[in-house]
């Protein structure tokens, strides 16, 4: 297949914008223009596990293992060659090679609207000049491959890959977490029903979500989008056979529906404004809404249909709903959906399509956007929810939509580069948790925390341990992966006005505070959810000795374990196909947090400050396309120690409270009388009404479910209908009677005068004629094959004669 | 060009099919006559796209050997369900559409 990369898409906006720059190219190394293969491989692992999968030796577990343990090493490469073109990049861009972009001047011209009033580069421009003398600062090139796909109507539609920082560092996390969810599967699911069509479709989903990371136009991006979507409601629904498992996958696919409205309008909207109407290329639009020549208004239009599908594929308040019930699918699938594929794809989408949703919303220099608070309402709420649940999995759900509020809220104020690192960091924690909570249920057949757990440290100790590490980790204390994401995020609003540490896009204090309630929320769900699951003594043995196989209804994913059916069974260590995953998972939340230093870290810490400040900040040097033209010019909040104390204290307050809660109160009583307790019996919700009343609105779940299926669509079916049959009954019918009957008393006026005498012969007359003429034909009619082609090509005959006769005349 | 020859061939092979529609009891043959005004067509086609030198007429050929095909794989299994219902599969004794 010979790639010949193809540009001339862009020649419209190039040639139009005042400074001709575009930040991209296609001469660079083999890894990078060839990306493509990586989200081929699993696709040809698909069909090859899907038609001989089952006679496979190991069902076509290793086919999927070993296509996407390749995709990986692949993608490891790419991740090298990036780094490596990042910093040494001095081959040709693809347009205008005369006009280099140098990095900051080329910034600073192109985005002076975008960003005015703010010194966004001065930050940048340091740390380029901290980099050394020996290497320059080079500027910030893409690379795209793309191929003409087919032409129509004067507009080329061309197929392509798109690799920058955010594609490449998507594929890593992509592909690891995959083949780690691939490694665990094997046991997880081992004697399932499906064990071949699983792997198959873990195939599929990886390669969808890779195919949709690599996109270089938005066409192909909502292809991708899509695929995600089906791959996830097949993976979803995996049991079907219960009611419940296809209701989530159906709940999925179309709560999702609803957002892809949004996604195609929002794509059609940028495909006229910022495409002109010509191209689809992700890099034109970009470039051109940089370059100011796109209306607001439209701009506004597509970020808000844009940000619809975003809610919906990323868990965004209101269109959430979804994602809880999603975890009817087995946890494997759980922990690719929440940490590599499906919720980030709306993070991704907002963060490759940034200038639209930057200029749309009015990022820079304002303080309250449509992005951000949704982000930061979500995050909140989310958060709350997660206190009510006692499904493990749940509290999951509910923290990975808290989390993806923050990454939305990020990216609302403008912290590109933060959002991006939560999503990194994130991705990492909760596949560990998903998987923890995953080898935990395994063991005792059941995701009920306060039922069929507690004391799970005794039996599970390794597992325990990576669960811990996760949770820490998603608590975002210091120094786990989730501090430094968490902490950016905060830095990043801007809204820290104490002690000098300021900067961002403008002051979004709100989103600041929201923020900080959620990492309280974040330590205390998941210190009850530690508290549930491995401390105090384990209840799962009296229930089942109460009722006897009342477990197998809601047995741990259905038929995901062999049937253990003793009565009363201790829980063991999960084997060493779950553990690994898990080790490897807790390692990289443990040190991942350390790639993206704030800037002027070790030197303000004083203990370090003989570590190179070119270790700073690698995560958003290699990552953040700053200075390219593709890319609006964000500014970047100033790190603040004091802020780090903070929300650090905050989330330790939050994490002490829940302790003091459960470690202390619950599991003292519990000692004292001997019970299994899981809550205070006279604990603030059974004894304060108003407390009560909040836990309740928790446990609906805000009543959203109720407003979406008893409501909106009851509403459609119900009161709506019958509204509509009222109106037909009274109104419309009574003007059809009120005409008919003015028609009747005519009629019956004109029926005796003029009718029964004149017409009257006329139809009669009329009728006996075709009677008498059908009572004949009818014998044609003679319901033979052959008799009626014998009449066609008579026909034909006919009309051909008529019409030489006519062509010679 | 010997036009004229495709000509007179199609023309031929036109009426030989028409003949089997109408004329033969079986469905198979029906099919198979079906086919012939099919390939009758498919010369003419072929002929006068290669006497305008036009690809055009080999492109339509192709369609309607697409087609063709199309049209036989449902025209057989009628044919077939016919078999399994009746045990035969003379036309002339199917005629529930008689007026």
């Amino acid at each position: 297949m010979s790639v010949s990369a193809t540009l001339a898409t862009l020649a419209p906006f190039v040639a139009e914008g005042p400074s001709e720059i575009s930040s991209v190219t296609r001469d660079a190394n083999w890894f990078l223009t060839n990306a493509w293969i990586i989200p081929l491989i699993p696709a040809i692992s698909f069909f090859i596990i899907l038609f001989f999968g089952k006679r496979l030796p190991k069902k076509g577990a290793e086919v999927g293992i070993a296509a996407v343990g390749l995709a990986f090493i692949l993608a490891i490469a790419t991740g090298v060659s990036w780094m490596d073109h990042r910093d040494n990049f001095d081959g040709e861009l693809s347009e205008s090679p005369s006009v280099i972009a140098h990095g900051d001047d080329a910034h600073d011209e192109s985005h002076a609207d975008a960003s005015d009033g703010e010194e966004p580069d001065t930050h940048e421009a340091a740390a380029h000049a901290e980099e050394g003398d020996s290497e320059e600062a080079h500027p910030y090139v893409a690379v795209q491959n793309s191929v003409p796909w087919f032409q129509s109507g004067g507009i080329e539609f061309s197929a392509g890959v798109l690799v920058d920082g955010l594609s490449v560092m998507m594929l890593f996390v992509v592909t690891l977490i995959s083949l780690l969810v691939h490694v665990y599967s094997t046991d997880y699911v081992g004697g399932d029903r499906r064990y071949t069509h699983y792997f198959a479709f873990l195939s599929l989903f990886t390669a969808s979500m890779l195919f949709f990371v690599l996109s270089d136009n938005i066409l192909q991006m909502i292809v991708g989008w899509e695929l995600v979507g089906v791959c996830s409601f097949a993976l979803i629904g995996h049991w079907w056979e219960e009611k419940p498992n296809s209701d989530a996958a159906l709940k999925a696919f179309l709560t999702n529906r609803v957002g892809d409205i949004g996604l195609l309008i929002g794509m059609i909207t940028l495909f006229f404004a910022a495409g002109g109407g010509q191209t689809f290329d992700t890099l034109a639009i970009n470039n051109a809404i940089n370059q100011g020549g796109v209306s607001h208004t439209a701009l506004v239009v597509a970020a808000a249909c844009l940000m619809a599908a975003v809610a919906s594929k990323s868990g965004q308040f209101v269109l959430h709903t979804w994602l809880p019930d999603a975890m009817a699918g087995p946890t494997p699938v759980s922990a690719l959906i929440h940490a590599a594929t499906m919720v980030v794809a709306g993070i991704f989408m907002v963060a490759r399509l940034y200038p639209v949703f930057f200029e749309g919303m009015s990022i820079g220099g304002s303080s309250i956007n449509l992005l951000s608070t949704i982000g930061a309402v979500t995050l909140v709420f989310a958060g709350l929810l997660a206190f009510v649940q006692t499904d493990i999995k749940k509290v999951l759900a509910y923290s990975t939509v808290s989390q993806l509020g923050y990454m939305a809220m990020a990216l609302g104020v403008g912290a590109w580069g933060a959002a991006v690192f939560h999503l990194f960091t994130h991705a990492f924690f909760k596949a560990n948790l998903f998987l923890g909570s995953g080898s935990v249920a395994h063991a005792v057949h059941s995701f009920d925390m306060k039922k069929d757990m507690g004391g799970m440290k005794k039996f599970m100790p390794n597992t325990y341990k990576t669960f811990i590490i996760g949770a820490v980790a998603l608590a975002g204390v210091f120094p786990l992966a989730g501090f430094w994401s968490k902490d950016e995020i905060l830095v990043g609003t801007g809204g820290w006005g104490f002690f000098g540490g300021t900067g961002g896009n403008g002051a979004y204090t709100f989103h600041l505070a929201m923020g900080m309630i959620g990492a309280a929320l974040t330590a205390a769900y998941m210190t009850r959810c530690i508290y549930l699951t491995f401390h105090g003594e384990y209840r799962g043995n009296d229930h089942h000795d109460d009722h006897a196989h009342a477990d197998d209804a809601h047995d741990a994913d259905g038929a995901a374990a062999p049937a253990h059916a003793g009565e009363s069974h201790d829980p063991h260590e999960s084997g060493p196909r779950i553990l690994w995953p898990l080790y490897i998972l807790s390692g990289f939340s443990l040190v991942i947090g350390f790639v993206n230093l704030p800037p002027g870290f070790f030197e303000s810490s004083k203990v370090l400050s003989f570590l190179p400040d070119g270790w700073e900040e690698r995560f958003l040097h290699f990552v953040e396309p700053g200075g390219a033209s593709y890319f609006p010019g964000i500014g970047h909040g100033t790190p603040s120690w004091s802020l780090a104390v903070v929300s650090s204290l905050i989330a330790f307050g939050g994490a002490g409270l829940a302790y003091r809660y459960y470690f202390v109160k619950v599991d003292g009583l519990a000692k004292a009388t001997g019970q299994h307790l899981t809550e205070m019996p006279n604990g603030p919700v059974t004894t304060n009404k108003w407390a009560r009343a909040g836990h309740t609105v928790l446990v609906e779940k805000y009543y959203l479910d109720h407003l979406y299926t008893g409501i909106i669509a009851g509403a459609t079916k119900g009161p709506i209908a019958r509204a509509v049959n009222w109106v037909n009954q009274n109104i419309i019918d009574g003007a059809v009677n009120t005409a008919g009957e003015t028609a009747v008393m005519i009629g019956k006026g004109v029926y005796s005068k003029i009718d029964q005498g004149v017409i009257e012969g006329v139809v009669n007359g009329s009728g006996r004629i075709s009677d008498a003429t059908g009572e004949e034909l009818r014998h044609i009619n003679s319901g033979k094959v052959q008799n009626y082609a014998a009449i066609m090509f008579a026909g034909a005959a006919l009309l051909a004669g008529a019409f030489i006769i006519i062509l010679a005349l | 060009m010997l036009l004229n020859q495709f000509l007179l061939l199609a023309a031929a092979l036109f009426c030989i099919g028409v003949y089997g529609v109408l004329a033969r009891k079986s469905g198979m043959l029906v099919l198979m006559s079906i086919e012939l005004i099919l390939n009758a067509v498919n010369i003419n086609l072929v002929a006068f796209g290669a006497l305008t030198e036009d690809v055009g007429g080999e492109v339509f050929a192709l369609f309607t050997i697409a087609v063709a095909a199309a049209e036989v794989g449902i025209g057989l299994a009628i044919v077939l369900l016919m078999y399994r219902n009746r045990r035969s599969i003379d036309l002339s004794e199917a005629d529930l559409m008689k007026g």
